[in-house]
C-alpha cells in the first residue's frame, strides 16, 4: 500500500501528540526537575557565614569615609573645599580658618552619611589624599543623628583604618 | 464519690493524657518541620539554612515562635472582632482534631471509629471555613480575594480527592483506617494504584495550599493572601495549623497508600522496628517530598490550577474509579 504525503504528515502529528501526552502523563519533566534539585542537595554549600566570615573586598571599595593624617600626626586636609564642591549629593560641609601657625585648616568638616551616595568623587578630588573612602561597610546605627559625621569622628575613623587604607592606596597608585 | 472517680474523672484524665500524648509530639513535629523545610530548601539551593540558634540551628523554630508571640497584635479597623479571632483558632483546632482517628500502630488510636476516612475527609473540608472566615473578618479586599482563591482551590481539589479515596475504599471494603492499613499487608496500595497515589499527593499539595499551589499565599504577588491582616499569636496559629495540616495529609497519604505502620517487607530485620517508627518514617518521607516539590516547581497560575483540578484530575480519577471497580468485579477480587 502506498502512503500519501498527507497521510504521513497525519501520522507524524499523531505521534507527536502521543509523545506529548505520554510526557505530561508520566510527569517526565517534573521528575527530571526533582532529580536535579535532589542532586543539588548534596552539592557543597556556598553560604558565607557572614558575621563570622567575610568576603574579599576590592582595594577600590568605597566604604565609610575617613580623614587621614600625616605620619607626624598633622591632619592632611588643607580645606581646599574641592570635595565639598564636587559632591553631587551635597553631603559635605566645610568651614575653614587660618590656624595660629598660619596654615589653613578646617574648623568644621561634616559628612552627612544619610545623603552620601558613595560615588567616590570626594576621594578623586582630594589633592592630598585626606578624605578617602575606607574598606569599612559595617557602620549602621540605630539613629539618624549618629550618621551625621563630624571632623572628630572622621579623623578617628582615619586613625582606625589607616593601615588598610595606606595599603589600598599603594595598590591603586599605579593606576592613578 | 468513688463512682464519680471511676466512672467519670478517671476516664476523663486518661483521655486528656492521651490527647496530650498526640498533640504535644505533633506540635513539636510542626516546629521541627519548619526547621527541616528551611534546611532542606537551603541545601537544594546550595545554602546552609538556619545554623546560628542552638546546635545546627535546631532551636530556630523556638526562637521564631518566641518572636511571633512577642509581636504586637493588631486588630484591623472595621474587622469583625469575634470572627477575626475565631478563624485562626478554628484552623488550628481542625488541624489537631483530625488526629483523633489516625492509627499510629495496630490498636494505637485515640478513637477507632468505623468511618475514619469520612471523618478525616470532613475535617479537612471544614478547613475552608477558617480561611473564608479569616478573609471575610479582616475587612480587607486583599485578604478577601486571597480567601476566595483559597476556598475555590480547596473545594476543587477535594472533588478529585474524594474519588481517589473511593478507589482505595473499593479495594479495602471498609472506611476504618485500621482496616485500610491491614488490607495493605500483602502489597501497599501505592503499587497497584500508583497513578492514584501520585494524584492524591498532588491534590494534597493543593489542599494544604503548598507550592506549587500556594496561590492563596502567593508571597510574590499577594503578600499573604487571607492572612495579610494577621499578626502575632493569631498568625502563629494559622502557621501551626497549616503545618499540622501538612503533617496530617502526609499521615493520610501513608495510611491510604504507603501501608501506615506496616514495615516495607514483612520479615525479620524490618519487623523488629516498631510500627510507629515506620509510620513516622513514612510521614517524614511525604513531608520531605512536600519540601522537595516546593524547592523545585514554580507556582501555578490560577487558571492552570483550576484546569488541572477540573479538566485533568477529575476525569482521570473518575476513570480510575471505574477501571478499579471493573477490574475488581471482573476478577472477583472484591473484598468481602
Amino acid at each position: 500500500m502506498k502512503r500519501t504525503a498527507a497521510g504521513e504528515e497525519g501520522d507524524e502529528e499523531a505521534m507527536a501528540f502521543l509523545d506529548r501526552a505520554a510526557r505530561s502523563l508520566f510527569l517526565t519533566e517534573l521528575l527530571g526537575g526533582m532529580a536535579l534539585t535532589l542532586r543539588y542537595m548534596f552539592k557543597p554549600k556556598v553560604t558565607l557565614n557572614y558575621p563570622y566570615e567575610k568576603g574579599p573586598i576590592s582595594s577600590r571599595f568605597r566604604g565609610e569615609h575617613v580623614l587621614r593624617r600625616y605620619a607626624n600626626g598633622e591632619e592632611r586636609c588643607i580645606a581646599c573645599k574641592l570635595c565639598e564642591a564636587v559632591c553631587p549629593a551635597l553631603a559635605i560641609t566645610i568651614e575653614a580658618e587660618p590656624r595660629d601657625d598660619g596654615s589653613r585648616r578646617t574648623t568644621r568638616y561634616d559628612i552627612d552619611m544619610t545623603k552620601c551616595i558613595y560615588c567616590g568623587l570626594c576621594q578623586e578630588a582630594c589633592p592630598v589624599d585626606a578624605v578617602v573612602m575606607g574598606p569599612n561597610f559595617e557602620f549602621s546605627t540605630e539613629s539618624r543623628e549618629e550618621l551625621f559625621y563630624n571632623k572628630q569622628k572622621l579623623l578617628a575613623n582615619g586613625d582606625r583604618w589607616e593601615a588598610e587604607i595606606a595599603q589600598n592606596l599603594a595598590a591603586e597608585a599605579p593606576y592613578r | 464519690m468513688a463512682e464519680f472517680w471511676s466512672g467519670f474523672l478517671l476516664p476523663l484524665i486518661i483521655m486528656v493524657l492521651q490527647i496530650l500524648a498526640i498533640t504535644v509530639p505533633l506540635l513539636v513535629a510542626v516546629a521541627f518541620m519548619t526547621y527541616a523545610e528551611r534546611k532542606i530548601m537551603g541545601a537544594m539551593q546550595m545554602r546552609q539554612g538556619p545554623s546560628i540558634v542552638g546546635p545546627f540551628g535546631l532551636m530556630q523554630p523556638f526562637a521564631d515562635g518566641l518572636k511571633l508571640f512577642a509581636k504586637e497584635q493588631i486588630l484591623p479597623e472595621g474587622a469583625n472582632r469575634i470572627v477575626f479571632y475565631v478563624a485562626p483558632m478554628l484552623t488550628f483546632f481542625l488541624a489537631l482534631i483530625a488526629w483523633a482517628v489516625i492509627p499510629f500502630d495496630y490498636g494505637v488510636v485515640l478513637s477507632n471509629i468505623n468511618v475514619g476516612v469520612l471523618y478525616l475527609f470532613a475535617i479537612s473540608s471544614l478547613g475552608v471555613y477558617g480561611i473564608v472566615m479569616a478573609g471575610w473578618a479582616s475587612n480587607s479586599r486583599y485578604a478577601f480575594l486571597g480567601a476566595l482563591r483559597s476556598a475555590a482551590q480547596m473545594v476543587s481539589y477535594e472533588v478529585s480527592m474524594g474519588l481517589i479515596i473511593i478507589t482505595v475504599l473499593l479495594c479495602v471494603g471498609s472506611l476504618n483506617l485500621t482496616d485500610i492499613v491491614r488490607a495493605q499487608e500483602k502489597v501497599w496500595f501505592c503499587i497497584p494504584l500508583l497513578p492514584m497515589f501520585v494524584m492524591f499527593f498532588i491534590s494534597a499539595l493543593a489542599e494544604t495550599n503548598r507550592a506549587p499551589f500556594d496561590l492563596p499565599e502567593g508571597e510574590s504577588e499577594l503578600v499573604a493572601g487571607f492572612m495579610v491582616e494577621y499578626s502575632s499569636a493569631p498568625f502563629a496559629l494559622f502557621f501551626l495549623g497549616e503545618y499540622a495540616n501538612m503533617i496530617l495529609m502526609s499521615a493520610m497519604t501513608s495510611i491510604l497508600f504507603l501501608g501506615g505502620w506496616l514495615p516495607p517487607l514483612p520479615f525479620a530485620p524490618f519487623t523488629w522496628v516498631p510500627g510507629i517508627v515506620w509510620f513516622a518514617l513514612k510521614i517524614a518521607f511525604c513531608l520531605f517530598t512536600y519540601v522537595w516539590v516546593r524547592a523545585t516547581v514554580p507556582r501555578y497560575r490560577y487558571d492552570q490550577l483550576m484546569r488541572l483540578g477540573w479538566k485533568v484530575f477529575l476525569p482521570l480519577s473518575l476513570f480510575w474509579v471505574v477501571l478499579t471497580a471493573g477490574v475488581l468485579v471482573t476478577f472477583g477480587w472484591l473484598p468481602k
